[in-house]
């Protein structure tokens, strides 16, 4: 994984409560089995006015103009302001996927669905929370034209306005250090097999149709 | 100190590691797998030279892609027209085969939605902690056990370790006073909790569902129940465990048997929340002020009674609720105010692993038996939630009834709950539909989902229309 230390960047507005992974990439795009190529998907029934398919070719497609990201001065964001509950819904981690491929680093919101949350850090994506009324100054700001891009740093869990402010934000401290080491987190938990081994033999005392292994 | 609340007792027994950091590295007694979310796991799996921690926890079925149409499915994969699709079940086949994981595929009785085939196996057993590449896992809390949706990376996680690295949750409770009334649902009493406590609601939180009513319904609809907790934004939703959990789960293929079920039976016993344990919220629901569900938005918190109308600026207390209200109405083609019983329906669905199981199929058939779809209605689809679930319907003649009544009668599948196959919505369509999200273009491109209970959306597919199930025959 990718790691994330210190990341400066433009920011785009999505002034929308509540998006959920389904709005993130469609359905008709899951059906592929690596977890690159979705960026041209992303946010496909807002960035474009046909139904998009797997396959085609999306440079031709009619553009929604309307849509924020199509804006020419959002077309290199890397940081994405939404408003709370980003990411409800579907577990597809297609989302995050589909939000790195596009470009994006870190995600500010009030509040985020969880799974969305929890698949976020596994890819690299930086989601952090901030208090509602910063994430309001923050879209004021961005959409009046006085911020135009934020630097985010993980290590001393800071978001870096332009006019010279510095906001707090607070992270798990497990997850902090994954994100600003990229570590494999699989890796991590196999250095624990003793651990899991020995729960194991606990349980199968304790509850040991659980371990009766009818699927084997 | 206080008593243990049943999701507190689910998190202490399978604690592998508690660290100071306040995450802990938690067991996972079961691995439910399907081909969307399976396929980069297992690349991963591969590439990182790693072999499954413990192949016998793990069971896959296809169920996302899978086409319902029964000329469609007598090939087996290779009859999948949609090539992607197909792709996508061949590689599930192939990963399962080459890790030695049990497949129900294609052509085995046994398939069916996830979260369909669990349950039915005996393979969700209370106590038990049990993951899946969906989020719609939650809906085996339903037999008082911590099931939970997880993205790729955590399949991955979960096939080389045995093993999630969690953060516990906080404690909810939403108490259900009372009984309910005829007609009244378990997807009643959830979407109704849903429009109560927001679709962000329960996020950061454990849902145990109690009370009268819930104590009251069947195993069936307990699921319904846990399977929606998603949509309240909490990724697990529990039941405590009561005889009725018991005796669903004896006799199951994969549940224990002999000694060994009468040792389990004793555990399963003292998988109920303590008297003295603590919530950190409660939410206490009156069973009276229930009435039949349906959804007007797009989010399942856009919800009222069907004797209720869609709601209007004015009552939106926030610039980002009146916000939402406009983008939904303007994306539903519906207008502030309208009553609930004015929608006209195109499609009506009853399935998904909300609402496909064998006790929905028989209250949905009852409604319509001798009746006739409107002609107003382009489609009207009834898809089972597992091959067996589909023989024990076609076995009580309810397959009958649905064709009869001019409902089409599919093959086991996910199907129009997310579109994926070729069962869709056409631009500007209203459903009716028994599923859990009515999210923009979920079921498919512009299509306007509306979320009910099997009877109503049996009787909305006869009357064309919303129609109140308690006042309808």
């Amino acid at each position: 994984m990718q790691a994330f230390t210190q990341h400066s960047g433009i920011v785009v507005p999505l002034d929308r409560a509540n998006v959920d992974t389904d709005l993130i990439i469609p359905k008709q795009f899951l059906k592929a089995v690596k977890k690159t190529g979705f960026g041209p998907n992303l946010f496909d029934q807002l960035r474009y006015l046909d139904e998009g398919q797997p396959g085609t070719d999306h440079s031709t497609r009619p553009i929604n103009p309307d849509f924020v990201l199509n804006q020419e001065k959002y077309k290199a964001a890397t940081i994405l302001l939404a408003r709370e509950n980003f990411g409800c819904g579907s577990s597809r981690e297609h989302a995050p996927w589909a939000l790195l491929d596009f470009g994006f680093r870190a995600i500010l919101a009030p509040s985020f669905a969880d799974i969305f949350y929890n698949n976020c850090f596994k890819n690299g994506i930086l989601p952090l929370v901030l208090p509602a009324e910063e994430i309001d100054m923050l879209f004021q700001g961005v959409e009046s034209g006085e911020i135009a891009e934020l630097t985010v740093d993980l290590d001393s869990q800071v978001v870096v306005v332009p006019t010279g402010k510095r906001l707090h934000f607070d992270i798990d401290p497990f997850r902090k250090t994954c994100l600003l080491k990229g570590l494999d987190d699989i890796g991590l938990t196999l250095e624990k097999k003793d651990l899991i081994k020995k729960y194991e033999e606990t349980q199968k005392l304790v509850c040991p149709w659980l371990f009766e292994d009818q699927l084997a | 100190m206080s008593g243990k609340t049943l999701y507190d007792k689910l998190w202490d027994s399978h604690i592998v590691e508690q660290r100071d950091d306040g995450t802990a590295l938690i067991y996972i007694d079961r691995h439910l797998l399907h081909e969307v979310t399976s396929p980069q796991a297992f690349e991963g799996l591969n590439l990182a030279g790693r072999k499954p921690w413990r192949t016998a926890a793990n069971l896959a079925t296809p169920d996302h892609n899978v086409p319902t149409i029964k000329d469609e499915r007598v090939a087996g994969i290779k009859g999948i027209m949609d090539p992607l699709s197909r792709l996508q079940v061949e590689i599930l086949d192939v990963n399962c085969r080459e890790q030695g994981i049990v497949q129900f595929g294609m052509e085995d009785k046994r398939q069916g939605i996830v979260h369909v085939v669990g349950p039915e196996q005996g393979l969700t057993q209370p106590g038990m902690t049990i993951v899946c590449g969906d989020s719609h896992t939650s809906t085996h809390g339903a037999l008082g056990a911590l099931a939970q949706g997880i993205g790729t990376s955590e399949v991955e996680h979960v096939l080389s370790t045995q093993c999630l690295v969690q953060k516990k949750m906080k404690n909810m409770l939403i108490r259900v006073d009372g009984q309910l009334g005829a007609g009244v649902t378990a997807k009643d009493i959830v979407l109704h909790a849903i429009g109560v406590i927001g679709t962000a609601g329960g996020t950061g939180y454990t849902i145990e569902f109690g009370g009268e009513a819930v104590a009251a319904l069947s195993i069936e609809g307990r699921m319904t129940l846990c399977n929606m907790a998603i949509e309240a934004g909490a990724r697990a939703g529990l039941v405590a465990v009561d005889a009725k959990t018991i005796e669903y789960v004896k006799g199951r293929p994969l549940a224990p048997k002999g000694a060994m079920w009468e040792k389990a039976v004793k555990y399963w016993q003292t998988l109920v929340s303590d008297k003295d344990a603590h919530f950190d919220e409660l939410v206490v629901i009156n069973s009276a002020d229930i009435e039949p569900q349906v959804t007007w938005g797009t989010s399942p918190e856009m919800v009222t009674g069907v004797c209720g109308r869609v709601p209007t600026m004015d009552m939106m207390d926030s610039a980002s609720k009146r916000d939402s209200l406009r983008r939904a109405l303007s994306y539903m083609g519906l207008n502030e105010g309208q009553s609930i019983q004015d929608i006209q329906l195109d499609r009506v669905f009853i399935g998904s692993c909300t609402n496909s199981r064998i006790e929905d199929l028989r209250a949905a058939a009852k409604v319509v038996k001798g009746k006739k779809v409107a002609s107003s209605i382009k489609q009207a689809l009834v898809v089972p939630g597992s091959g067996l679930v589909q023989q024990q319907a076609e076995q009580e003649g309810l397959d009958k009834i649905f064709l009869a009544a001019g409902f089409e009668w599919r093959e086991p599948g996910c199907s129009m709950c997310l579109a994926m196959n070729a069962d869709k919505l056409g631009e500007g369509e209203h459903c009716a539909s028994t599923s859990n999200r009515n999210f923009e273009g979920r079921q498919g491109f512009g299509g306007r989902t509306h979320l009910v209970s099997p009877v109503m959306a049996a009787a909305s597919a006869i009357a064309g229309h919303f129609v109140d199930i308690r006042a309808w025959n």
